[in-house]
């Protein structure tokens, strides 16, 4: 118990690859011993962070629960980890999300065993980003994280897999490639990676030239290479083609994750690095990023409204959502400092703990009526609430939180976002008021498709009878909903945390 | 007296090899048993070596000298630094696993493991030899038995080819070295009246900046060329193609990194002001072998091309490491030349296997073996990542350095030798995906034999040192380091 | 008048040996005539050379005989080598029927290596040209000495022709110079030429076409490949490795003797020579298909690398040169010797008669390896020693032109060499039956090659001594 409370976060970080260790060795027949294995090992770091949770003191800056190894002293790179208020929330998300996701999964029956040995490395992964203190530790994780998503949807996805997954891949990697040269540069110019240090000393660093060009320009080239990295992963417009492919493709639980945690990755990077190392280029450049955020927000709309298949059409709310996290982040760079700036940042993190939580809801649902319907498109299917009423039940609820209905947990971080910026960009928040509109507009269509309208008599009879909801799929669904709901209700205990945080970041 | 264990380890496989040839050719069994024997024990020694090499004194150490012909200054003279005590360990594990899967050769086993040995034994000499002399003896040794190896066991279609091919361009680099070699023997001898080919001495010899100006490239290329630079590098893809399995091994997975080792050692190390003025070609001449290498890596369908031409784009990254002559860039060299070495041993262990089971190579012909060899996928799959330099495997804690050496010397290359980072991304992923998943050709079906328990002890020794190496790279780093500030001392505190 | 007789105790011996086996020859029955002759000139030569190097060292470089002879290190050395390849051309020549049967032929091996070890000792231009005649003659009658044979009868005629003409061309050399300088000595003559006017060095031209010939040097290299492809394997092997020692050991004593200081025409002159040797002999021997004529290619190439280190004519270049021939002398003795057993029972030299030789016979392939390497220069074997020895002379008096150039024919060697061990160890025998053909090699040979290859690799592992050995000759001639 000792050694866990002294190295709680490498606990929670390594326990899932220990796990997945293990399951190795499982015989791959053993289905139900693979299965409950992966969930239990991935319920453990969900324990272990709570612990965490319980013993975050909120009100002290900086980072705690710190570990420190020596990881690759040639280049002055050490394995450090530690937890704010902004990872804390988000490790919690993960840890919270991954166990959800391999329950959904329980119906996987092909090449179990590898599917779950990759759930596993993939939480791992996604803890290390949110958990590194070290430049190279939060890249190292950050490419780590797409090898399993890789064969993820490659190995365990529908029709056009092979397609999505390498177009994933090279996006992703492509887009790394400026931030693993901009970490470089970084590295060399200051002998370390750790980012404490990197906070001050690269804001502090202001020799007239540098590699043969004015100060300003390198840094401004590094901010873009750093923000290109990040928005590809949001995924920010005009870079979010990847996105639809890999969901459509992914099978349900990836999507999950992938929504749920993956897209927050980027966001984590602009709120972790771009911020702190970059402020006086992203007030500058605010304006520009406000733009992305809305034009995200809007053609994610619209993209999902002009969708037939339900899943691109989730998957084109994901562009919509994560628009607001990152017009929250352009807001609260062209004022920081202020309270303005602080609600706007408030908005965004939550908005991206509630978009884990609802995004996850809904492509688990999807999930649960592909599964039984082999189709995902919306003309095929209609009426199905008499059907299957409680998953309808379910599926409106979910909706509900997606769309951002008062009371729940959408409503709230939509609305600090769009008040954090109303006094600085007025144009930004109204389009984006526009675009929740539209928001409201793609789920409505959705709801109507599957679960209003005339009855596909194809799903009421014969063998293609849909069965409702199982046990185990509410037991899935329910932890997300009663999560929203209460976050809706009273998301203090959450947001006290997260403001603090920001206000003693920025 | 210490335990002369760097002689063992060189000896080990000259002397096995002779043993080798005294045995009756028709028993076949004893032969790979004796090979396996004395690949474990020098492997054992290796690590040996590795794990006991003193950090806190740095430096060469487990010397030994014996006089050889003191009339010229030659002299038996070995010992291993930061630099190349890696490397002696890199080249007993492809040993070791060489002979695994060399197993199942059955046309004349005794002359193959002899001349695998020999090779071996070469390389062995070359990595702690500390005098000029010795160090050409053994590079030779290490060079001829390829010719044979290849010739003799080799692919059919191409094997003649390629063979004399390879040989005739490593001989020529050689002997293009070895006047450089000479002509640094007789100019310090001018100098100081000492005839010497011992390395440490010419360290020091001071020589004028106009003769290392002269010198440094035909020194620095004659070896690099076993290094597979640029344009050089036409040998190596052909070489590795036509070689049998164990053979490419040893080939791509150490014999390269003889090139690159020696290029350093005596290019670099004894001609520092040289190497100081002709970086900027060796840069540039390494950046089209990274770039060049991964393009046409990429349009390749034969599999083993696809890593023939990867690794000349990798040692690229070392010969590039290399002429940054910076701290991080030669630690990233040193890195990536255990990486790589282990990367495309592993490569072509599992290529190998495939060929054996569906006698082709051809990506478009494959599929589907995932479902027939597994163990052969995941293994592979996993050198992929390392030669993606994918973080947390062993080619992203080599290849992160020397990006890092070539963001302190020209920033604008980091950019340009970046691409081939996706350029390897995309051409390791659609290779991996197309031989091992999608739908595996009918003709295949119930004849992909499972591989044996030595392929899998091999495959998993190879992937085991690719995470570990990754995961940690303090294993290895600080040592490689210590070797770096000895070549950054003769270079003046560069 | 010194009379020291041990400056041609090996000389001496010899010709013992020669009268006690045409004593004994009449006793031998027959049927068994064969091997007591080889034992017995085989044995006897080893004898001779044990006993010539525990008694027959000299103490001191010094002229000896009236100054006809030197009784020097260097004498000494190449005394030894000639010796000793006598002894290996015994063995080899004991299951050649035609010419083992005949004491003669002994005799004439061992007359021939009394007029070699005169070659290497001479100081005086009339014992020189003696003992270069007691070599060739009785050469030309081993050349020529299977008369039932077309070829070798060719070959004996070709090579008494040539030899014979060249000779005259000396002897005319020879004259001229005794004419210039009033003397006959070699050393005496060194003060008078030491400002070379056109004549003398036209004199030293017409010396050159003879030592050419017994080198065979570009251009007076023709007789070459004809005589070694006629002659009996082994006289062949003997031709090219003692017989050539011979003639660089008359080379070097002479040039240097005669024209100590360094930088003068005739070093111009080998060095053109050298480059001429080196490139026809080597891409001549590329096209070749009969192994014989590849090998007399490839020894006239070698001789080309060995006269750079002449050309050099500095100790370390004197040490290299004759360094170069023991390795030599080893390594092509070797190559003639398995040419010998292979070709007794292929019955051909083609060289496409050698498919599959490593599955018939893996020793003696193995043999063929080190031999070839050996020959392309590669450790661990004496060839790598004497070449890099040889360049490191040329590099050292910065002849590097001339180093280049032996870089590239040696790359151009190593090319045919593989080449030939290709048709050893890839390609297969017609029908592919090759366990059913083996090739036997009997004791004879199993030594001759044995020793042969251990050689081989003795000299290109530990030369410490050896070079040791060749550092002592090429000091006693400065």
């Amino acid at each position: 118990m000792d050694f866990i409370s002294t190295h709680l976060l490498t606990s929670i970080l390594f326990f899932p690859v220990l796990a997945a260790l293990a399951i190795l060795f499982f015989p791959k027949e053993q289905l139900r011993l693979i299965r409950w294995t992966a969930l239990i090992a991935s319920l453990v770091p969900f324990v272990l962070s709570l612990m965490l949770w319980g013993r975050f003191d909120a009100s002290a800056a900086g980072f705690q629960s710190v570990e420190q190894y020596p990881w690759y002293d040639a280049i002055h790179s050490s394995f450090h980890v530690g937890v704010d208020g902004l990872s804390l929330t988000m490790v919690m998300l993960t840890t919270l999300l991954t166990p959800l996701a391999i329950l959904a999964s329980f119906g996987v029956t092909d090449r179990v065993k590898a599917y779950m040995i990759l759930f596993l490395l993939l939480e791992t992964g996604m803890l290390g980003v949110f958990m590194a203190v070290d430049l190279l530790i939060f890249f190292v994780f950050w490419e780590v994280g797409l090898v399993p998503m890789y064969f993820l949807i490659n190995q365990w996805g529908s029709a056009n897999r092979n397609y999505a997954s390498l177009k994933f891949m090279i996006y992703t990697m492509g887009g790394s490639l400026g931030l693993l040269l901009a970490i470089q540069m970084l590295g060399v110019t200051f002998q370390t990676y750790d980012l404490v240090a990197l906070y001050e000393r690269w804001n502090a660093f202001n020799p007239a030239t540098f590699l043969g060009m004015p100060i300003e320009t390198v840094k401004t080239i590094a901010f873009w290479a750093f923000v290109i990295a990040f928005a590809i992963k949001v995924p920010v417009w005009p870079f979010h083609t990847w996105l639809p492919d890999a969901h459509t493709e992914a099978p349900t639980a990836g999507s999950m994750l992938l929504a749920g945690v993956l897209l927050k990755l980027g966001a984590y990077g602009f709120l972790r690095l771009v911020l702190p190392l970059y402020p006086a280029q992203a007030a500058q450049y605010a304006g520009w990023l406000a733009f992305l955020a809305v034009m995200a927000i809007i053609f994610g709309a619209l993209g999902a409204y002009g969708q037939n298949d339900f899943k691109r059409l989730v998957a084109y709310s994901s562009v919509n959502h994560m628009g607001f996290v990152l017009l929250g982040v352009a807001a609260a760079a062209k004022v920081a400092g202020t309270a303005d700036a602080t609600i706007a940042l408030n908005g965004a993190v939550f908005q991206m703990f509630n978009h884990g939580l609802s995004a996850a809801g809904m492509f688990f649902l999807v999930g649960v009526i592909y599964e039984r319907a082999h189709t995902r498109d919306l003309d095929k299917l209609g009426g199905l609430f008499p059907i299957v009423p409680v998953y309808g039940g379910i599926l409106l609820f979910t909706s509900m939180a997606s769309l951002g209905l008062p009371g729940m947990s959408g409503f709230v971080s939509e609305f600090l976002v769009v008040r954090g910026a109303w006094a600085s960009m007025p144009v930004f928040a109204a389009l984006a008021m526009l675009g929740l509109l539209m928001t409201g507009a793609y789920i409505l269509k959705a709801i109507k498709k599957v679960l209003h309208g005339p009855l596909n008599e194809h799903w009421a009879q014969g063998e293609h009878k849909l069965t409702d909801i199982s046990a185990r799929e509410v037991m899935v669904i329910a932890p997300l909903m009663a999560l929203t709901l209460i976050l809706g209700i009273w998301p203090a205990w959450l947001l006290d945390v997260v403001n603090k945080a920001m206000s003693m970041l920025f | 007296m210490q335990f002369p264990i760097l002689s063992v380890i060189v000896f080990t496989p000259l002397v096995t090899a002779l043993l080798i040839l005294l045995m009756k050719p028709e028993r076949k069994t004893e032969v790979r048993v004796a090979a396996l024997a004395a690949a474990s024990f020098a492997l054992l020694l290796s690590i040996w070596v590795f794990i006991s090499y003193d950090k806190t004194a740095a430096g060469y150490q487990f010397l030994e000298q014996y006089s050889w012909l003191p009339a010229l200054g030659i002299s038996y003279h070995v010992g291993v630094d930061g630099m190349s005590a890696p490397l002696v360990l890199l080249t007993g594990i492809v040993m070791f696993t060489g002979v695994l899967i060399s197993w199942g050769i059955d046309d004349r086993p005794r002359e193959f493991f002899a001349f695998l040995f020999l090779l071996a034994g070469g390389v062995f000499g070359v990595f702690v030899s500390l005098d000029l002399f010795m160090l050409f003896f053994f590079y030779e040794i290490a060079v001829f038995p390829m010719y044979l190896l290849i010739v003799i066991w080799g692919w059919v279609k191409t094997r003649e080819y390629a063979a004399m091919k390879l040989t005739i361009y490593l001989f020529l680099g050689s002997v293009m070295a070895l006047v450089g070699a000479l002509a640094m023997y007789w100019i310090n001898y001018q100098n100081t009246g000492v005839l010497t080919f011992d390395m440490l001495q010419l360290e020091k010899a001071g020589f004028s900046s106009q003769f290392q100006a002269i010198w440094f490239m035909p020194v620095f290329m004659g070896f690099a060329i076993l290094g597979g630079i640029f344009p050089f590098h036409n040998w190596s893809p052909d070489g590795h193609v036509a070689a049998p399995t164990a053979v490419s091994m040893f080939h791509a997975g150490v014999l390269m990194k003889l090139g690159a080792f020696a290029a350093l050692r005596v290019g670099v190390m004894l001609l520092p002001e040289g190497a100081k003025q002709w970086a900027w070609l060796i840069f540039i001449l390494a950046m089209i072998n990274v770039v060049y290498g991964a393009f046409i890596a990429m349009i390749q369908t034969d599999l083993k091309y696809v890593i023939g031409f990867s690794s000349v784009s990798h040692m690229g990254l070392v010969m590039l490491g290399i002429a940054t002559l910076t701290p991080e860039g030669l630690t990233g060299a040193g890195l990536q030349m255990f990486s790589h070495g282990i990367m495309t041993a592993l490569f072509f262990a599992s290529v190998g296997m495939i060929y054996d089971r569906a006698h082709t190579r051809m990506i478009p012909e494959l599929g589907g073996m995932v479902k027939a060899l597994p163990f052969v996928a995941i293994a592979f799959t996993i050198g992929g990542l390392v030669g993606m330099g994918m973080p947390g495997f062993s080619g992203f804690v080599a290849e992160f350095p020397i990006f890092m050496g070539v963001w302190k010397t020209q920033w604008l290359a980091a950019v340009i030798a970046s691409i081939s980072i996706i350029v390897t991304a995309a051409y390791i992923l659609i290779a991996v995906r197309k031989v091992f998943f999608g739908e595996m050709p009918e003709k295949f079906e119930g004849h992909i034999t499972p591989i044996t328990a030595l392929d899998k002890v091999a495959l998993f020794t190879l992937v085991l040192l690719m995470t570990g190496l990754g995961a940690f790279p303090n294993l290895m780093a600080p040592m490689i380091s210590l070797g770096v500030q000895n070549v950054l001392r003769l270079l003046g505190g560069a | 008048m010194n009379l020291n007789l041990f400056a041609i105790l090996p000389e001496m011996l010899l010709a013992l040996l020669a009268v006690l086996i045409l004593i004994l020859d009449p006793l031998f029955k027959s049927d068994s005539r064969r091997v007591n002759l080889g034992w017995l000139a085989a044995g006897g030569l080893t004898l001779v050379l044990l006993i010539s190097f525990l008694v027959g060292k000299p103490a001191e470089n010094a002229l000896a005989l009236g100054g006809m002879v030197r009784f020097d290190w260097f004498a000494f050395a190449f005394k030894m080598f000639f010796i000793f390849a006598a002894a290996i051309t015994a063995l080899l020549m004991m299951d050649a029927e035609a010419l083992a049967n005949r004491a003669e032929a002994y005799v004439l091996l061992l007359a021939a290596t009394i007029g070699m070890n005169l070659m290497a000792a001479s100081a005086d231009l009339v014992m020189l040209y003696l003992a270069i005649e007691t070599t060739s003659i009785p050469l030309y009658v081993l050349a020529g000495f299977l008369t039932n044979d077309d070829k070798s009868t060719e070959a004996g005629f070709k090579y008494l022709l040539f030899g014979a003409m060249t000779s005259a061309i000396l002897l005319y050399g020879f004259s001229l110079l005794f004419g210039f300088t009033g003397t006959t000595n070699l050393a005496a003559m060194a003060a008078s030429l030491a400002t070379p006017t056109l004549f003398s060095l036209g004199a030293l031209l017409l010396v050159l076409v003879g030592f050419g010939f017994k080198t065979s040097i570009v251009p007076f290299h023709f007789w070459a490949p004809d005589v070694y492809e006629g002659a009996p394997t082994p006289i062949a092997g003997f031709l090219s490795t003692a017989s050539k020692a011979a003639g660089f050991a008359v080379l070097l004593r002479f040039f240097l003797t005669v024209f100590p200081q360094t930088g003068s025409q005739w070093q111009y002159t080998l060095a053109v020579i050298s480059i001429l040797t080196m490139t026809i002999g080597n891409l001549v021997a590329l096209a070749q298909k009969n192994i014989k004529r590849m090998l007399a290619y490839s020894s006239i190439a070698h001789a080309g690398y060995a006269l750079i280190g002449v050309v050099a004519a500095s100790t370390l270049g004197t040490a290299s040169a004759i360094f170069y021939m023991l390795a030599y002398i080893l390594t092509n003795l070797a190559a003639f010797a398995i040419v010998t057993v292979a070709g007794r029972v292929i019955g051909s030299d083609d060289l496409r008669a050698y498919d599959g030789l490593s599955r018939r016979s893996p020793y003696l392939a193995l043999a063929m390896l080190v031999a070839f390497l050996s020959l392309a220069g590669m450790p661990p074997f004496g060839g790598f020693v004497a070449k890099l020895l040889v360049f490191a002379a040329g590099v050292e008096k910065g002849w590097f032109g001339l180093v280049i150039a032996g870089i590239i024919n040696s790359i151009i060697g190593v090319y045919y060499y593989l080449t030939t061990l290709k048709y050893v160890y890839l390609y297969r025998m017609e029908g592919e039956n090759e366990e059913a053909h083996p090739i036997p090699v009997s004791r004879p040979y199993a030594i001759a090659l044995t020793v042969l290859v251990a050689g081989v690799i003795l000299l290109g592992t530990f030369f410490a001594p050896w070079y040791d050995l060749t550092v002592k000759a090429a000091a006693s001639l400065f």
